[in-house]
């Protein structure tokens, strides 16, 4: 098979290949069950933490492997070609970590994070509210500092990992009158007192993922648990997200690769007219779109991925990129493999139908595509400016 | 066994045709082997496992021990890549042709240069032979006891020994035993353990000890085709060919033809 050579690594080619083993192996049999049932993968959470993947990208000196964006997006893209829900469960834990690998002090990487590297806690990350999703500096969780404790108040919505992650990094306002410059982001440990979880939600798609509300009723925290210096929370969400973000457009790639596959099996065997479907340029002028169009999207993420590894510090609009283009494609791509398989396509004995119930998260989380497209429009128009 | 020495557990492995990709030749009965994948022998992953969970369990040592040509120690960095610390192939021109005997003399030289060992783990059986000798030949020339077709294991005496579910035709044992014992699993014993990355970085890196007859000083008459009775004369498929014949007249007529019939083929 011609393959793109992108010029792995060893180290890179055996992450490649032991994510891939065990969406294999350990994802792709217990998929469906998991999305008709709604239950939580622990199972394949063990198994990734034993294959050290937690560890990816969390430093040698803390466990980790010290990879950056790129090993992660490596990962992720294997895992998401088993099951997008198994597999934004790893990588919420990444989001929930990347603040306090990028911010947090030395005590803080100390304590928290071996544990997430080794896989023995899980971990989130908490910004969204009931108003404030596009609009983040909408929140309105309040923290409130208490001799030697904060106390937060308020309630993050749709969080991802809520109720099973250990250790959550939220942001709250600490100073409502300083706009940007308002918000600070704090660690919270499961148990703490005043912190508990709303309903699980039902969901379209990504139904293996837990999904739910985080509730602050004076939760009191220890001063030392607030993340960066105070009024830095939306720079530190904003951090986090442009490093995360590539990891989504990965995620993207991985499912529209198993959609493609799957749809070029199907068209293969199956007869119409007297004759495999795929002898018809009508499927295989829809095959070679998904084709190019996923193998332009991996192009473009593995790129940005590297760019941001390689120490780019303004990497909003790359970022922003790497998320949109192969998120849209992966919407267009399982679509279009529901539509090969036909009425196969659509039953649940068949995997097609799930992908796209799931590809359609990819365009709303980590900020909507419309989002996206604001930042690198404004982005362009600053770069243009300086000419 | 000294009791004050790091526990010493030693796994048998085998690589084997990939069943996916071998093709058989029919006009000679033989496999081609051409072209085929290698992969370890599906049961030695059960092995393999059993032997890292008393690790976990207990602490010890697991040394991987294959018998095959030299690039058998793929199969060796796979185990490492589990978790397991060392591997030892065990390759010569002298061992072509071994059979069962031959082979399980050869694995217990290697082993014993191993030192003492606490406890061994073999697959039931491998894919390709499925004699399922080696295993218990190798206890015997161990001279260590034996527990085949192992589903359950369990450690008991305060990691002394083990409790074993030995699963037969009609029913299953179950069997105590100190160490030290060498164990054949079954797939339903566990469930193998995916590679870890920094195992299967550490696994690529490692030099790999080739073990050769002189290497563990194996006498010369026991070895490869001099070591072994078996002769295969020759490998068939199998012919099944079935007639038919309706018998009429009367019943009596019936079953007088019918007993012609047997008395001619021998069954009474």
């Amino acid at each position: 098979m011609a393959k793109v050579n992108y010029f792995l690594t060893e180290e890179q080619q055996m992450i490649v290949d032991l994510a891939h083993q065990i969406a294999v192996e350990k994802i792709i049999p217990v998929r469906a069950r998991l999305d008709e049932i709604e239950e939580f993968p622990w199972d394949i959470m063990k198994d990734l933490a034993q294959a050290d993947l937690f560890g990816l990208y969390i430093p040698e000196e803390y466990g980790g492997l010290g990879g950056g964006c790129f090993e992660n997006c490596l990962a992720v893209e294997q895992l998401a070609y088993g099951c997008i829900a198994v597999t934004t469960t790893f990588a919420a834990s990444a989001l929930g970590a990347y603040p306090i690998v990028l911010f947090g002090n030395e005590e803080q990487k100390e304590r928290y994070l071996s544990d997430i590297a080794s896989g023995r806690r899980l971990a989130a990350f908490g910004l969204t509210e009931a108003g404030a999703g596009s609009d983040a500096a909408g929140i309105k969780t309040t923290a409130v500092e208490d001799g030697d404790y904060w106390v937060l108040n308020g309630t993050k919505q749709w969080i991802t990992n809520g109720g099973e992650a250990e250790v959550y990094t939220i942001i709250a306002l600490t100073d409502k009158n300083k706009g940007a410059r308002g918000a600070s982001a704090f660690i919270v440990e499961k148990g703490d007192e005043g912190f508990s979880f709303g309903k699980k939600e039902k969901k379209m798609g990504l139904r293996a993922s837990a999904t739910r509300e985080l509730i602050f009723s004076d939760c009191r925290i220890p001063k030392d648990r607030l993340l960066g210096r105070r009024g830095a929370g939306f720079i530190i969400a904003m951090k986090t997200l442009d490093l995360a973000r590539p990891g989504i457009g990965a995620i993207a790639v991985g499912l529209s690769q198993a959609a493609l596959d799957e749809s070029v099996n199907y068209a293969r065997q199956r007869v119409q007219f007297g004759q495999p479907i795929i002898s018809f340029q009508a499927i295989q002028h829809m095959l070679a779109d998904m084709a190019t169009q996923i193998e332009a999207s991996r192009a473009l993420v593995y790129a940005i991925a590297r760019t941001i590894d390689a120490g780019e510090k303004d990497i909003s609009k790359l970022s922003a990129m790497a998320k949109l283009f192969p998120t849209d494609v992966a919407m267009k791509v399982t679509t279009d493999a529901v539509q090969i398989l036909g009425g196969y396509g659509y039953m649940k004995e068949y995997p097609v139908e799930k992908m796209m119930r799931d590809a359609k998260i990819l365009q709303i989380y980590e900020g909507t595509n419309q989002i996206q497209r604001n930042v690198i429009g404004q982005a362009l128009n600053k770069e243009y400016a300086r000419r | 066994m000294p009791e004050d020495k790091v526990m010493n557990i030693v796994v048998c492995i085998k690589q084997v045709p990939d069943a996916e990709s071998v093709k058989w030749d029919h006009k000679t009965g033989t496999l081609i082997r051409d072209g085929v994948k290698s992969v370890i022998n599906p049961f030695d992953y059960h092995a393999i496992e059993a032997a890292l969970t008393l690790k976990d369990e207990l602490g010890a040592k697991v040394t991987a021990v294959t018998m095959g040509p030299p690039q058998a120690e793929e199969a060796i960095r796979e185990a490492m890549s589990m978790g397991v610390d060392e591997g030892v192939v065990v390759s010569d021109r002298a061992f072509a042709g071994s059979d069962t005997l031959a082979t399980t003399y050869t694995l217990s030289r290697a082993i014993k240069r191993l030192g003492d060992v606490h406890a061994v783990f073999c697959g039931k059986q491998a894919i390709d032979g499925d004699t399922a000798q080696v295993g218990p030949g190798l206890a015997v020339r161990l001279g260590i006891p034996c527990v085949t077709y192992v589903s359950e294991m369990e450690v008991i005496n305060g990691g002394k020994g083990l409790r074993l579910k030995r699963l037969k035709e009609d029913g299953f044992d179950m069997v105590e035993v100190d160490f030290p014992v060498l164990v054949t699993t079954l797939s339903t014993l566990n469930t193998p353990r995916v590679p870890s990355l920094k195992a299967k970085m550490k696994a690529k890196r490692a030099k790999i000890p080739v073990w050769t007859a002189g290497d563990i000083g194996a006498d010369k008459k026991r070895i490869g085709l001099n070591g072994s009775p078996t002769k295969v004369h020759s490998t068939y498929i199998p012919k099944f060919e079935a007639k038919r014949e309706f018998l009429e007249g009367s019943p009596e007529e019936q079953v007088d033809a019918l007993i012609k019939r047997l008395k001619e083929a021998g069954v009474i």
